[in-house]
């Protein structure tokens, strides 16, 4: 898709401004480069769907929209495998912990598209005592993807919309933070276990 | 009818006999345990299949409506019990005579607070056992925030026990034996087709009992509708059983249109009848695409996805949606359809015949699937009635069940098709049913699609919608079997109750039955086969 074709190519341009505020060192610059390239090219997503978000993501999956043909290669089942969940569907009280608990269990780097009005805001379920209104109290969201539930056409967009993120962040020092097993420790405190 | 009314007013001298549509008995709670058993054992009565419990909050006094339907002789009735204590309500369990009873108890449980008398298991159904308030009162202000943080779990349940001097006795009662091994599956899990979770207990390969858990997608759309009027309550049809939204829709319409008196054109009636038949191929497409799937037959997915893919042009053509369509409306459909609809839905009947023996050729006849699938989760005829477990998953257990025949709606009597029933009640026949279902929508469209008359898409209806008092139960045919639908009105715009039956609870709640001493590797097949949608079993 060319680049003229994305609707948003401000924040991306901001982004891109953000980041070469510093500056870059030319190795390294080029090896961002070409990993970021890799990455971007094979995006798989987590097999995560609540409702009719999901049916979509499956149609997006099959042979007429055929994601596999911009790399997204296979939805895998287990979140070790993953690197970005689509949460495509509603997300309720008794679901939050579960999704919160799948996201820690990614592997860096990883990211979270919000697919369909109920992951943004709750969507017509908003009123109700048994919906988060919106993913984003839950886990931190890349990208959002209107609709109810969003064309597979739309869904394609999304996730064009996050490998173009990946293209220009830095992956050395920058998303591949890697948390030290200490500093992890102090954060997540293991009852009964002294360091 | 008569006979049985009759029959109930003099052998229970205080039960009142409503004079509804379909009969509503109010018996005080100390007979109903009585009357259960009468009603269902009784020679003129036969009530075996209890269709639904819907729990009520009249705000003097709390109670719950048994909707019951005979299988012998095709009557329904509903039985109504009440209570006037709010702090601590109780009701006879009628869980030991309908064995679907004790899931629907639960649910009441869970929303109103009542507790039944005799049900072997209290806990909460859809809330966690935390929740604070029970939502569905009129009275409910609790806040409940979301949390990340892991939900408490507990090994026991309650049971409540009637003492012979009329005390009630709570006792606690563990979920799974001392000392068995209880293994997780759920909720993220690909083969649960959606977020359902079983607590699996199991001897080796031997699974020895499965404990439900739901809720992880539950919404909360019956509350949502009291707080709506009745033509904002339709789009959340789409939204619980999204195979069926066309069905569920064509079933809200009726009973809102049946209570406000309004005759639709016979048009409206023709398309909606074609799209319902239309969605269930789409459906049943999408169930032999992702059971094959969960059996290892990727290739199948792409095959069924071809024609659901074609009918959903045809739909988008018409509704202007892919999934929620949000077509039928109080009074006829949304918008006329396409110039195109009648060509499209004929391409779609000269390519259907051939998909299906495709489909046949490629799946049904292979030696693997054959060997998964026959004599696996086994239900019995009188099993699939006392679980409610209705649609083909029923009907391939020799029930039929289909309610397009029992109580025929709509232009469904003038029709002429087959109700496709099976003995075996094995998966292999629940796969079968539905395979040859789509021959007989098929057979329906052939009828319909060069006989659509003219006239207007939708009638007049007034722009504020008002029910007159009372209560409708209405029950139409799903996807997965029979949807019920109950509304009580207190003369306003909007529902004082609305009550959503889905067919997927008794679905998912015969899954520990079903898949007792069989191996893990079938509960994939059983789970499967059942075809249940997990955010209409939640709403």
């Amino acid at each position: 898709m060319p680049y003229e074709a994305f609707k948003d190519n401000e924040y991306i341009e901001k982004l891109v401004q953000q980041l070469k505020e510093n500056g870059t060192n030319v190795i390294v610059g080029s090896l961002d480069k070409l990993i970021n390239w890799g990455r971007s090219n094979s995006l798989w997503p987590l097999t995560f769907a609540t409702s009719c978000c999901g049916i979509e993501f499956v149609s997006l999956g099959a042979a007429r929209f055929d994601m596999a043909r911009f790399g997204w290669e296979v939805a895998r089942a287990s979140p070790r495998q993953a690197d970005f969940i689509m949460v495509a569907g509603t997300i309720v009280n008794r679901m939050a912990p579960v999704l919160r608990r799948l996201y820690d269990q990614l592997a860096e780097p990883k990211y979270v598209i919000a697919c369909g009005s109920c992951a943004i805001s709750g969507g017509p379920f908003r009123k109700s005592y048994h919906v988060a209104r919106g993913i984003e109290d839950i886990v931190p969201v890349d990208v959002y993807v209107p609709g109810c539930p969003p064309r597979p056409e739309a869904m394609i967009y999304g996730i064009m919309q996050l490998s173009r993120k990946i293209k220009v962040e830095k992956f050395f020092g920058g998303v591949n933070r890697q948390e030290k097993q200490r500093e992890f420790l102090t954060t997540h405190p293991v009852e009964g276990v002294e360091d | 009818m008569a006979d049985f009314q009759e029959k109930i007013a003099k052998l229970f001298p205080d039960a009142q006999i409503g004079s509804e549509e379909v009969p509503v008995i109010s018996i005080p709670d100390n007979q109903w345990h009585d009357l259960a058993i009468a009603l269902r054992d009784d020679e003129d009565c036969k009530m075996d299949y209890l269709v639904t419990v819907v729990g009520m909050d009249w705000t003097d006094s709390l109670g719950a409506i048994y909707y019951l339907m005979s299988s012998k002789y095709n009557t329904m009735c509903g039985v109504k019990v009440t209570t006037s204590d709010r702090e601590r309500p109780m009701l006879h369990s009628a869980a030991d005579v309908w064995k679907v009873a004790c899931l629907y108890e639960r649910e009441v449980y869970d929303f109103f607070g009542i507790i039944f008398i005799g049900n072997p298991d209290m806990r909460r159904l859809f809330l966690s056992i935390d929740w604070k308030g029970y939502p569905l009162r009129k009275d409910y202000a609790e806040v409940n925030e979301v949390s990340v943080e892991n939900e408490r779990q507990s090994d026991t349940t309650d049971t409540y026990i009637e003492l012979p001097d009329g005390k009630v006795e709570k006792k606690e009662v563990a979920v799974f034996e001392p000392g068995e091994f209880v293994v997780n599956i759920g909720p993220q899990h690909p083969a649960t087709h959606g977020v359902l979770r079983f607590r699996t207990a199991v001897d080796g390969e031997e699974i020895k009992k499965i404990d439900v858990y739901m809720g992880y997608i539950h919404r909360g759309i019956e509350k949502l509708c009291e707080d709506l009027t009745y033509p904002q309550t339709l789009p959340f049809m789409d939204r619980m059983d999204y195979f069926s939204a066309h069905n569920y829709h064509h079933g809200l319409c009726l009973a809102i249109e049946k209570a406000a008196g309004i005759q639709i054109s016979r048009r409206a009636e023709v398309i909606r009848v074609m799209m319902d038949e239309l969605s269930r191929i789409a459906s049943h497409c999408l169930f032999i695409g992702t059971y094959c799937m969960d059996l290892g037959a990727t290739t199948m997915l792409f095959y069924t996805l071809r024609v659901r893919e074609q009918i959903l042009d045809i739909m988008e053509k018409t509704c202007g949606a892919r999934m929620t369509f949000n077509y039928d409306c109080i009074g006829g459909v949304m918008q006329d359809i396409a110039p195109d609809f009648q060509k499209d839905v004929k391409a779609l009947l000269e390519v259907l015949p051939k998909n299906i023996k495709e489909y046949n050729k490629i799946f049904t006849g292979n030696v693997i699937a054959k060997n998964r699938m026959e004599g696996v989760g086994y239900l019995s005829r009188e099993d699939a009635i006392s679980y409610a477990v209705t649609g083909p998953s029923g009907r391939a257990s020799g029930w039929a069940c289909d309610m397009r025949k029992l109580h025929p709606y709509s232009i469904y009597s003038e029709l002429d098709f087959e109700e496709i029933t099976a003995t075996e009640g094995d998966s292999m026949a629940r796969f079968k049913v539905r395979m040859r279902e789509m021959e007989e929508s098929a057979k329906i469209l052939a009828q319909l699609v060069d006989n659509i008359p003219e006239g207007e898409y939708c009638v007049k209806v007034p722009k504020v919608l008002k029910l007159p008092v009372g209560r409708w139960f209405t029950v139409v045919e799903g996807c997965r079997g029979a949807f019920g639908i109950y509304i009580e009105s207190d003369g306003s715009t909007k529902p004082y109750r609305l009550k959503l039956a889905p067919p997927c609870l008794p679905l998912a709640g015969v899954v520990d039955h079903i898949t007792r001493g069989s191996k893990i590797a079938d509960l994939i097949t059983i789970g499967g086969s059942l075809d249940y949608i997990v955010p209409d079993m939640d709403r």
